[in-house]
């Protein structure tokens, strides 16, 4: 079982075998391995960011980044969708793959990549657009429907997945800007999936909301979890807690550990997590 | 602890104070200067928008005319126009016999009624053999005389003392009138005062206000999106940066010898035309487009950027189908004031030959013409009295041109300001 042993080969920096803690879990929910990095290491110029992260994630569920500011977490989401090559003088080694083929390889297409693994930002980000506009983007550059009524069906269908349909049905044709911080982060989220990628990153999707909005997005991210596997990068270890099944704490550019959410919560092997995750620091 | 000084705080209000009545004093000076220029021109210019008529009762003899059947083109071409309305003028005044007294007296006309009256019959040689009241402009002296411009008395006085009481007479009996001048605002430039009009001056600066837009708008906006999206941060790009902004500090007469030298002389196009003109004021208003186009990408949330990325967008999908989007109402305002600019300026024009006398309204840019601030300027050096009121309605309407511009570039402005509110 392929799964299984790129598993047991996930061994996080400070050497902890992480495999027996979750194969239980993975038994259970026969999730397979989406995304796998090894030994990934970026420099922002002088700057070592990340050293020596090596993680699975498994396709269908939720993995939460969590750990303080600055430790990293974000730096590695956005290797995972190659957003760090637009960032001058940023470096990375070590190997990312997905579904076993390395996406730093010279022959992968970014763009099509991009396409495979879709991105929400900490700040909703809306094109200055209508809605429809918004989410038709995407299809339309790659070029996923023929008519304008598969545009529309594949429109209206991602908005339905992110529950913004109802609210804004009436007015697709309105700015985007125009909305709630709330139905902003959700209409990002509906361009997101409207490509239909394999893995959704989030990076803090939640920061900028209110506490309403932000019980909305984690319900939404259930409901996405069936289709899509997601990354999650919060701040917030209450929120980890409520959406995810798996974990991977980050301290100074360290992925210190991984394993299931439930596991890291309750009985967390370094002391570092620990301390966090009591509240000691951070 | 130490009470404050109270003398201190005094002199702190105080100061306060005197410094707020100087902000006052020079914003009422900067006010009192722009409304006393407005209202001279105004008050100089806005009679140049109205004319004075004579109506006279025209019998459209053949014989008079000095034209015979068949009434074609060439033939009513020839006809004397001039003689009929004199005869006309001469039957109101019986009593005028003399040789010198009726020359004086035909001078109340003004060449235009001539071309007016063989335009009338060209459109309609029917009318030849009936009686019609026609109404054409008078002389330019007695046009000033009846608006006031021009001293009845002294030694600035123009006509004499029987040219105006025949004038008067003819005011007394209803034959004068005053009203709107659509020549002025439509037609081409005169060397008779009372029949120049602006229309060609407008004509032209459209024509070169087009081009420029046309030159100046894409090649700005390319130069601005390679140099802000695409080139890397290098000497060389930083050079051609500063030379950007160097370049838009640069006389705008410069500009003129570069037209001359390089687009008349060497490239041979046609002088003093439109299509010139605008090819110049385009090198003028490139570096103010640039310059916007750069700063309002700048200004593009960078959150957009990463999110057209972050959906597979190519940089150049980026650039082209959000960024410069987003961009666009900055660079339009910019483009306009640019354009604004290029409106008012008359060294470059004056270098390439736009400075020429035309007497028609010109089709294309390819003919030759005059521009706006060349017309003020030409008509600012002519003698004639007419001339000083048409070169402040001159004035006035570049006035009304750049107000309309700078407009239009507020309200994009404010409408994008509430767009991404």
């Amino acid at each position: 079982m392929n799964s299984v042993y790129s598993m047991s080969d996930a061994t996080t920096a400070n050497g902890l075998v992480d495999a027996e803690a979750d194969q239980q879990e993975v038994i259970r929910g026969a999730s397979a391995t989406k995304v796998s990095a090894r030994d990934v290491n970026v420099y922002y110029g002088d700057t070592h960011a990340l050293h020596d992260v090596s993680i699975d994630i498994y396709s269908k569920q939720v993995t939460a980044l969590i750990g303080p500011s600055g430790c990293g977490k974000t730096t590695f989401l956005r290797c995972l969708n190659r957003m760090n090559d637009v960032v001058d003088g940023c470096r990375v080694t070590g190997s990312i793959a997905l579904d076993g083929r390395d996406i730093y390889a010279s022959d992968i297409d970014v763009v099509s990549l991009r396409g495979r693994i879709g991105m929400v930002f900490q700040k909703p980000n809306p094109f200055p657009k209508t809605i429809f506009e918004n989410v038709a983007y995407g299809p339309k550059i790659h070029g996923l429907a023929e008519h304008r009524t598969d545009l529309e069906e594949i429109v209206v269908k991602s908005l339905q997945k992110a529950g913004l349909y109802n609210e804004v049905k009436d007015r697709m044709h309105a700015p985007a800007t125009g909305l709630s911080g709330g139905q902003q982060q959700r209409l990002c989220i509906a361009r997101t999936i409207s490509i239909n990628p394999e893995v959704v990153l989030m990076d803090e999707p939640c920061s900028a909301l209110d506490p309403i909005a932000t019980a909305r997005i984690e319900d939404l991210m259930w409901e996405l979890k069936e289709n899509y596997s997601i990354i999650i990068v919060t701040h917030s270890m209450q929120q980890a807690a409520r959406v995810s099944q798996r974990t991977g704490f980050f301290h100074l550019g360290d992925l210190v550990e991984v394993g299931s959410t439930e596991r890291i919560f309750q009985n967390p092997l370094d002391e570092r997590t620990k301390d966090y995750i009591t509240g000691r620091f951070g | 602890m130490r009470q404050p000084d109270q003398k201190k705080l005094r002199q702190r209000a105080r100061a306060e104070k005197r410094f707020r009545l100087y902000g006052i004093a020079a914003l009422l000076f900067a006010g009192s200067a722009l409304v006393f220029l407005v209202m001279t021109i105004v008050s100089s210019g806005c009679s140049a928008f109205f004319r004075t008529t004579l109506t006279l009762e025209l019998s459209l003899d053949p014989d008079r005319l000095n034209v015979k059947p068949p009434y074609t083109r060439e033939v009513l071409m020839d006809g004397s126009y001039y003689t009929t309305l004199k005869s006309a003028l001469y039957q109101l005044f019986p009593e005028v016999s003399s040789r010198a007294d009726k020359r004086a007296l035909s001078k109340m006309l003004s060449p235009g009624g001539e071309l007016q009256l063989r335009n009338y019959i060209l459109d309609d040689p029917e009318a030849i053999g009936k009686t019609v009241l026609f109404e054409i402009p008078v002389a330019s002296d007695f046009d000033q005389l009846y608006k006031g411009n021009l001293p009845r008395t002294g030694e600035h006085t123009r006509l004499s003392a029987k040219q105006m009481a025949w004038f008067d007479q003819l005011d007394s009996d209803g034959f004068i009138h005053y009203r709107f001048n659509p020549g002025f605002l439509f037609g081409a430039d005169s060397r008779y005062p009372e029949l120049a009009g602006i229309g060609g001056a407008i004509a032209g600066s459209f024509h070169a206000l087009l081009v420029c837009f046309l030159l100046s708008f894409p090649l700005g906006i390319a130069a601005a999106v390679y140099l802000e999206e695409f080139a890397k941060d290098n000497r060389f790009t930083r050079i051609i940066e500063a030379n950007i902004n160097n370049l838009a500090a640069v006389p705008s007469v410069i500009f003129g010898l570069l037209g001359l030298a390089v687009i008349l002389n060497y490239f041979g196009l046609p002088r003093g035309t439109p299509l010139v003109g605008g090819m110049v004021l385009a090198l003028m208003t490139l570096p103010t487009i640039i310059i916007a186009c750069r700063s309002s990408l700048r200004a593009v949330s960078p959150g957009i950027r990463q999110g057209a990325l972050a959906m597979g967008a190519s940089p150049i999908q980026v650039t082209f189908q959000q960024v410069l989007p987003a961009a666009m109402p900055g660079t339009l305002t910019g483009a306009i004031i640019g354009l604004a600019q290029a409106l008012g300026e008359t060294a470059p024009l004056l270098m390439i030959g736009m400075v020429a006398f035309i007497a028609n309204v010109p089709a294309t840019p390819m003919d030759s013409s005059a521009a706006l601030p060349v017309q003020i300027y030409l008509w600012a050096e002519s003698a004639e009295r007419g001339f000083v009121e048409k070169t402040s309605a001159a004035i006035i309407v570049i006035m009304t041109f750049l107000i309309l511009m700078n407009f239009i570039a507020v309200v994009i402005r404010s409408r994008t300001q509430t767009k991404t509110e």
